[in-house]
This record gives C-alpha cells, structure tokens and sequence, in this order.
C-alpha cells in the first residue's frame, strides 16, 4: 500500500472526538426494516469506507445523514451534540454534503457556473462573475487540481474524472465538514480512479471527514482510514484499514462475520462482539446468519 | 486502479494559464469549437448572407433597394419580438404554441381600451402586457404546478385563445387603431441625426462596457481575450451597423417630393432595447443563470436549491408578456386588430426563428439575439420569394425547407457536439 495511507494510519485515532456519530439507528421502509440499530463513527481528518453489498443498506444510511430520509429511531450525534436532520438544508447548515452517483452537474454551463450553482455570488444585483471565477480558482488550485485547462470550460468537455472533481469541489467549497461520497471511482477508468482517490486523500488530509461508498476494495484499502461494513442492515464491523487484508473486508461484506486471525482482534459477528469494534448489541441474534 | 497514489502530478496545464489571446488564435479556438460541433448562429449568419446573396442576383432592383430593406426589417419585427419571448420557455426545454394568439388578445386589449373607451396609449400598452402576463400565469401555472406537459397546455391555449380573440371582436369584426404614438412604432422613422446619434452611442457604449470587462479581468489576473480580438469585435459591429444605418438613412420614397421617406424605423430600436434587456436578463442575473441550469439539467437545478417550478412559472410569463408586446406591433403595423391577428403562421414562424438562429428545442442552449438572426432569414426568405412571385403555396414550402434544415443542423452539431464532449 501507499506511502499515504502508511501517514495517514500513523496517526493516533483516539485523539479527537468524533465529528458525527450515529448510536443505534434504525429505518424501516414499511415492512422492509433496511438498517437495524446501526452505529457509525465519522471523525475529521479521516476517510472512512462505507462497504457493503447491494441491498446492505449504504444509500439508506447516506440518505439518513443527508437528511432525505430521515431515521426512525436512534441518535445522530453530530460534534458531540445530538442533532434532529429532517431534511437535505439541515445537513447542509451542519456542514454535511453529498456527492451522488450521478453528479448533478448542468452540462450546458461552466466549471464556474456549476461551482455555484443555486449560491451564485452576487454584486448590486447582477452575478459576480469575476468574484466567482477567482474563488473557482483557488478551490480547485487548493485541492490541487491542475487537470482541467480553464474553470470557463463547459462541464460537458470534461472527462468522468474532471465531472468527479468538479463535483467534490462543488461539495466542500462551502465550509463543509463531511463530504459523503457515493461510488466516486465506479464509472472511471484507472487513470481517473487514481486522480480521484488522490484528491479524496487531499480532502482528509486537509481536515474534512469523508465518507467513501466504494464497491471497489482496492480503492477502500488504497485511501480508507477506517472500515465500516454493513451486513443485511447492520452494522457487521468498523475496523481500522491497517488491520484488515482485502480478503478479511471481502468475507465481512458477503458473510457478516470474520472469525480468527492470528491474534489480531477483528471480531465483528453481531452476536459475539462485545469488544467495542463492532456494531455490538443486536437484539436479533439470528436473523442474519447464512 | 494500482494501489499505488504517488502525489507526483502528471497532469496537464494549470488552472490559470494562459489561454488562447492572440486575434489568430482566437481565430483557430473558434473554428476548432465549430468543428467540435458548437456552431451557434453560424449557420443562420451563412444562410441569411446566402439568401442575401441569391435574391440581390435575382432581383437586384426590387430586392437591394432601401426601400424593401426597411420593409422586411419592420415586417420581421412583431415575428422577433415573439421568438424572443419563446427563447426563455424553449431554454427550459418547453414550448408555448399560444404565443400567436397571445399577441392577438393582447393587441385587441389595446384596441379596446385605447380606442373603445379612448384611454391614453401607455395605458391601453400597459393594460395589453399585463393581458400577455395574466395568460403567461395561467398557462406556467397548469404546466409548472398541475404538471400538464406545456406542448398540451398551450395546444389547449392556441385553439382557446383563438376564440376569445374572435368573441372579443366579433365574427368579422376589427377594432381600429388609432393612437398616433401606438401607429408610429410600426410606421413612423427617426430622423435621419438621431438615427445616427444612436448608431453612435450604441458603438460607443458597446466597446466601453465590453473594454471595462477586459480591464477588470486583466486587472484580477483572470484569463482574458487580447484588445486586439475586442478592438476586432468593435470594429466589425462598427461597420455593420453603420452599413445599415447608412442605408436607412438614404431617401427611400418613391416620389421623394411628395414625401420624404429616410431614416431608421422606430421599430429598429424598441427591438434592440428588448434584446439588450432580456441578453442582460439571461447572462448576468440569478434568475438567467437558473433558467440555463433548469434547462440543463432540471434534477441538478433542484438539488442546488433552485425552486424550479418557480422558475418555469416565471418564463411562461415572460415569453407571454414579450408575446403582448409583439401584439402591440402587430396592431401597429395593419391600424387594426382583426380574429386573424397572431393567427396563420405568425407562431410557426417565431418558433422557426428561433431555432433557425441556434436556440435548441431541447433545453439549455440558446440566446435573445438568435431570434433576430433566424427571424430574419425566415423574413427574408418570404419578402425575397413575393418579389419573385412565386406563390404563397411555394413561400410556406420553402420556408419549411429552411426550418427542417436548421433543426437537422442543429440535431447533427448535437450529436457532433456529444461525439466530442461539448453541449
């Protein structure tokens, strides 16, 4: 693995208090219970991966921190304070961000344009173009982002990997403090996938928390700190990158459970964690074993 | 993806380099964009220079004299003024097929108040817009808020409107004009000095706003065209204009003696004052760029915050009060408002106008002033075939022609433009 993430692993995890924290949430849509009393700890400076297979519950509990749907039950806990997020503006007024899948970019307007869309910077009336270029500039001078010829280009010239970086630009050009980012690398090729990890590191390096949906595990052990694995709606692990292998996170994702590993405590069945890791009281005992 | 992210960066320029500045190269990044397949209102500018060309061969007396040149453009006027207003439905991806007989009520609003009950011109105008506006309310209304697609709701508008203009008139019936000032608009000129005092001031403010933005940019250290490409800007709008203005400023009469007709058409600049106004609108104000982003992409627009039923709402009302305004030279330009008024082809060809001049029918690209280029090629194409007598039969068929070949330039830069990753 990398030189960074070696850095980044270096660092102590205990030392600050976590940024967001989730203690036992739960959602049902109907009769369909998607997540089950999930815990999940964010904290800044850090990249954590959401993984999990389809159907785990990822975009659920996304979609709760952002606040489109909010949980049912449940504490979010946001810098140590137990917050109500019932829609998208309370997430955003905390300081939380989403990137999706699909972008939402306007492809007829500019890198510019698109930076600020909806927050356009305005003087005596009219658009500040020139206030808004340069600040275009620097965000994305600051995330080192070097790969695009002129913020005035039309977001549609752009590569997925320059869409992908316009949009997390997008994302913490406002003071953000978690950006989530769902599947960033999953249409790109490897060059792009790359240049978009780096600059997912960038973020965590200069402070933000992050949260990472990746169904792709080299990606997660290339720029995660921690691991969060969802199993069938709970929370089956959270584990620190530099503990586990590629077959440990692949194991945890399709069975749930990880058991023995010579000495190192990886434990993260729902039944027998006690150790503090793991998601660790689950009423259900049984429900999800294969 | 190799589990290596070493920090060197491999990439290409940095965000503030230099572009392009140079009048060459400005040049070649133009022809390299047109290749790339955003050719704009180039291929309006071509036709119209080629239809030009065509009917001053065919007809060199009839068709080139300044006589027909100030015709055709009083005649293009009321089909402009209605493209403009369809600019803003077309840029979110809608249509309003009610705008013609928008104009039509809205004209006979005008006839009613300043003829019937003899109210002052400026009422019986203020009263004709906001007739467009309430209608423009009520069809955004229908379509941003009930969700009813626009092409079923205006559809809906056109055949009702149709019948209020001919119960407000009565079968048959026309409601006269008779307000001096309102009659000017379409048939008075401005003095010949005036005609060039505002040629003048056009120029000049022209270059020093745009000069003014060259400086700041420089000055913020931002990416800027050379002064050569703005002094090359400047100098060709200078000369067109001037040809124009030149030419409308020479006697047109035919029996100069009896009466003397020189100067340009008032019309002329209500127009340009409306373009100037809505291209104002469009690029440097909240509400502009939010019309480009919800025509871009509606879903993104949403999620930014944008209220974009708000925004669909109030470009139905804009293009139907920019339609009223049309109506009022409609009725100027006949003395009259008859059941017929803003019927015909009047809405076709405003449609046709504005696509012919590079707005796209799918949302998200176009501009104010491509109606005034395309509805000039689609004027010039009807004034320059009833000079060559042709019929109205081949008239209507080669207008089509030029509509169908427009939308085909436009779906093929599109999909040139997708080819090569540019909208």
């Amino acid at each position: 693995m990398t030189s960074m993430t070696t850095e980044a692993d270096s660092r102590p995890v205990t030392d600050q208090s976590p940024l967001l924290e989730l203690r036992s949430v739960s959602k049902s849509f109907g009769a369909v219970q998607v997540l089950q009393e999930v815990d999940l700890t964010v904290r800044l400076g850090r990249v954590t991966a959401l993984v999990g297979d389809n159907g785990a519950g990822k975009s659920t509990l996304i979609k709760g921190i952002a606040g489109i749907y909010p949980f049912d039950s449940g504490d979010y806990v946001f810098e140590g304070e137990t917050v109500h997020v019932h829609n998208p503006k309370q997430a955003n007024a905390l300081g939380v961000e989403v990137v999706y899948q699909d972008l939402a970019l306007c492809d007829n307007l500019d890198i510019v344009q698109n930076l600020y869309l909806g927050r356009e910077a305005l003087s005596s009336g009219f658009l500040d173009e020139i206030t808004m270029e340069e600040r275009a500039a620097e965000t994305l001078a600051g995330l080192s982002v070097r790969t695009v010829k002129s913020v005035r280009q039309k977001v549609a010239s752009l590569s997925g990997g320059q869409r992908q970086t316009v949009a997390i630009a997008r994302a913490v050009l406002w003071n953000s403090k978690l950006v989530i980012l769902d599947e960033p690398t999953a249409a790109l090729g490897v060059a792009q996938t790359e240049q978009v990890l780096r600059l997912v590191r960038r973020l965590a390096d200069r402070g933000l928390a992050v949260i990472l949906i990746s169904h792709n595990m080299n990606d997660v052990l290339a720029v995660a700190d921690d691991i969060a694995v969802l199993y069938l709606g709970r929370m089956t692990a959270q584990v620190q990158a530099k503990d586990v292998s590629l077959t440990d996170v692949v194991q945890l994702i399709t069975g749930g459970t990880l058991i023995e590993k010579e000495g190192r405590v990886v434990v993260t069945d729902p039944h027998e964690a006690g150790g503090g890791l793991a998601a660790d009281q689950t009423p259900h005992e049984t429900g999800d074993q294969p | 993806m190799s589990q290596t992210l070493s920090e060197a960066e491999p990439e290409a320029t940095d965000v503030t380099a230099p572009a392009p500045t140079g009048l060459g190269d400005a040049w070649r990044d133009y022809v390299s964009r047109v290749r790339g397949g955003d050719v704009g209102p180039l291929p309006a500018i071509l036709g119209l220079a080629a239809l030009l060309v065509v009917f001053s061969a065919l007809r060199p007396e009839t068709f080139t004299n300044s006589f027909n040149f100030a015709n055709l453009l009083i005649q293009s006027a009321p089909v402009i003024v209605i493209a403009m207003g369809l600019v803003f439905v077309l840029l979110i991806g809608e249509i309003d097929l009610s705008a013609g007989f928008t104009a039509g009520v809205a004209g006979a609003m005008l006839g009613i108040v300043s003829t019937r009950h003899d109210y002052p011109w400026w009422i019986g105008i203020l009263v004709c817009l906001a007739t467009g506006a309430v209608i423009g309310l009520v069809i955004g209304l229908l379509v941003a808020r009930v969700g009813i697609p626009s092409f079923v709701v205006t559809l809906a508008g056109f055949l009702a409107l149709q019948g209020l203009l001919l119960k407000i008139i009565g079968e048959g019936g026309t409601i006269r004009i008779q307000s001096e000032t309102v009659l000017a608009i379409m048939a008075k000129n401005l003095p010949v000095w005036l005609g060039w005092t505002l040629y003048v001031v056009l120029i000049v403010a022209y270059a020093a706003v745009t000069f003014r933005q060259l400086a700041t940019r420089r000055s913020r250290g931002l990416v800027t065209s050379s002064p050569t490409v703005w002094l090359a800007k400047v100098a060709c709008m200078a000369v067109l204009l001037g040809v124009c203005t030149y030419y409308l400023s020479i006697e047109r009469s035919r029996n100069a003696a009896l009466t003397s007709i020189k100067g340009i058409p008032i019309v002329i600049p209500v127009v340009l004052v409306l373009l100037v106004l809505f291209t104002l609108l469009l690029n440097r104000t909240l509400f502009g760029r939010h019309v480009y982003a919800v025509g871009g992409n509606a879903e993104a627009a949403r999620r930014a915050g944008i209220n974009v039923a708000r925004i669909r709402l109030l470009c139905f009302i804009l293009c139907s009060t920019i339609a009223a305004a049309a109506g009022v030279l409609l009725a100027s330009r006949v003395n009259s408002v008859t059941p017929s008024t803003g019927g015909g082809e009047t809405l076709l060809y405003a449609v046709g106008a504005a696509v012919i001049g590079g707005t796209s029918l799918f949302g998200g690209k176009g501009r104010p002033v491509d109606a005034i280029i395309g509805g000039l090629v689609v004027a010039v194409v009807a004034n320059g075939m009833g000079l060559l007598n042709k019929s109205a039969a081949v008239v209507y068929m080669v207008t089509g022609g030029v509509l169908l070949l427009a939308a085909g330039v436009d779906a093929l830069s599109r999909r040139r433009a997708a080819a090569s990753g540019r909208v």
